[in-house]
Order: C-alpha cells, then structure tokens, then sequence
C-alpha cells in the first residue's frame, strides 16, 4: 500500500485540483463535499446493526422475519438499506452453535454502511478478500477466533446489489439484560463474523 | 475472464493487518475523493456500475499497488476523461 507522507500530500493536490476544477466547471457546488462528507459519516453506525441484533435476541418473532426478509424487518426498528445511491438487498444470517457465518466481498468492499458505518481497511484488503474463501476456519483463527472443528462455516460473498449482516451468538450470562444494554456488547466484527460478542 | 479485482481465492496475500482504532479516513483528501464520487455520481456524470467498471479495470499492478482511495480517484479522472468533462491535461493541473 503506498501510505508515505510524501505519497499522501502528492495526491492531496491532485484531488484538490480536480475538486476546484469541477466547481468551476459547475458539476460541484459548493460547499457540496464537506455535505456530502457529513452525510456519509451521518449515515451509518454499527449501532444501528447491533440494535437490530438485540431486538432479534430477545424478540423470536422479530428474529424469523429478520431471517426471511431482512429489508422489511429493519424498517419495524426505523433503519432501511435505502439511503445510499440505490437501494440494497440486505440477507441477515444468524451464528448458532452449529454454524458460523462471515461476510466479504471478493470483488470490492461491498458492505451495509447503513447497518454497519465505514467498512474497516481490513475488509477492503486483498489479504482478507483473497484468503477468507478459501481458508476461512484459519483466517478466523488469525482474528483470535477458535471455531470448533464440527463448527460449520458459511462465507457470504457480497455483490454490487447484495448485501449481508451476521447476528452473532447471544453471549451466556445475559439472561435479563434489557435490550439497550445487550446492544452495547454487539461489535463490528461479530456484525462481519470476524469475532464472537 | 476474470479481472484482478476479482481476487476470491488467490494464493499468495499476507496476512490480515488490524488497526485498532481505526478512523474513517486516513486523510482528508480520502473523504473528499468519496465525496466527489457522491456528487458525480448524484449528477449523472456516470453511474455506480461504471464508477466500480472503472475501478475493475484499472491494469493489475497499479491496481494492487494503489490504496483503497487511490483506487477510487483513478476511476474518477478516468471517467471524466471518457466522458468528455476534461482532459487528462487539465486533470493533471496541465
């Protein structure tokens, strides 16, 4: 990856340049990019996937419709995939003691931001695209995850119009806890599969 | 035909690199890439499956040698340049 400081201010300038130019040229507004930045980091949270994953531990109703049609079951808690520059099918799959799930996009780095926020640099890695297909159980294991041998795995390959969540297994010792507060063990990577909650 | 996007599978990729705590962009210009993105695309001037057709077909080695958003702006000055909105010349502060 080519980071350096000196890389980083070179191409500053040049997207510096091409935002003046466009401004000019009047296919920018201005003051549209520090909106549009705003926005996108308005727009999404991993508190918005680790609310509906409480709501699907303790509502078994919420939880099969979920499963069925993730699109129209987020809308019930006021989320939707609709916010971007299309609309996303969205497929939720839940970890039990049987199987574990994981998500990837091979091609890209397609992701629920809505659900989810800014995808980490890992995701958007060849390391991770290229090797979690392939060898899952021991990129799995990399991230500090020690899957049973009889575990089942199955990696999700998102795509340009698909676009996938993982509910994690409900941690023991949680029995009781209200809902808000079993939202607050939910990460990011148990949203990805890369890590129990 | 596959592309070099297309990496699912591939041997030879280290290992997964975390960083703890990591911020939604690294720089500022990254957001501001992504932002351009957003409005060119709002406007019309492309679409999103030509935005990721452009990225997809970047050469295999300036593809893996460049960074997420450097990714994305070479696909945006390419698409600019195809669809007539300004040369390479002027892109390139010419």
């Amino acid at each position: 990856m080519s980071g350096d400081h000196h890389a980083s201010s070179a191409i500053s300038e040049r997207v510096r340049h091409v935002e003046a130019l466009l401004e000019a040229r009047g296919l920018v507004d201005e003051g549209e990019i520090d909106r549009r930045i705003d926005e996108f980091l308005a727009g999404g949270s991993p508190a918005n996937g680790a609310r509906i994953t409480a709501r699907a531990w303790v509502d078994p109703g919420f939880r099969d419709r979920l499963l069925t049609d993730a699109n129209a079951a987020i809308r019930e808690v006021g989320l939707s995939m609709a916010g971007g520059l299309q609309e996303q099918r969205l497929k939720v799959v839940a970890n039990t003691s049987e199987e574990h799930n994981v998500v990837v996009c091979t091609l890209c780095s397609c992701y629920p931001i809505a659900l989810l926020g800014p995808s980490p640099a890992w995701y958007k890695s060849e390391a991770y695209r290229s090797r979690v297909v392939r060898d899952p159980r021991g990129v799995l294991a990399e991230f500090g995850l020690d899957l049973p041998a009889t575990t089942r795995i199955t990696v999700w390959d998102a795509s340009a119009e698909s676009r996938y969540m993982v509910v994690p297994r409900r941690p023991e010792g949680t029995e009781g806890m209200p809902e808000e507060e079993l939202a607050g063990v939910v990460t990011r990577k148990g949203l990805i599969g890369t890590a129990a909650v | 035909m596959s592309r070099i996007n297309d990496v699912g599978g591939m041997m030879g990729f280290p290992a997964i690199a975390e960083e703890p705590d990591e911020p939604a962009f690294h720089a500022d210009w990254e957001a501001h890439v992504l932002a351009l993105n957003a409005a060119l695309i709002r406007r019309g001037v492309y679409n999103l499956d030509e935005f990721r057709d452009a990225i997809e077909r970047m050469p295999p080695d300036a593809y893996l040698s460049s960074s997420y958003y450097e990714k994305w702006f070479t696909a945006i000055t390419t698409l600019l340049v195809e669809k007539g909105i300004a040369t390479p010349e002027e892109l390139a502060g010419g």
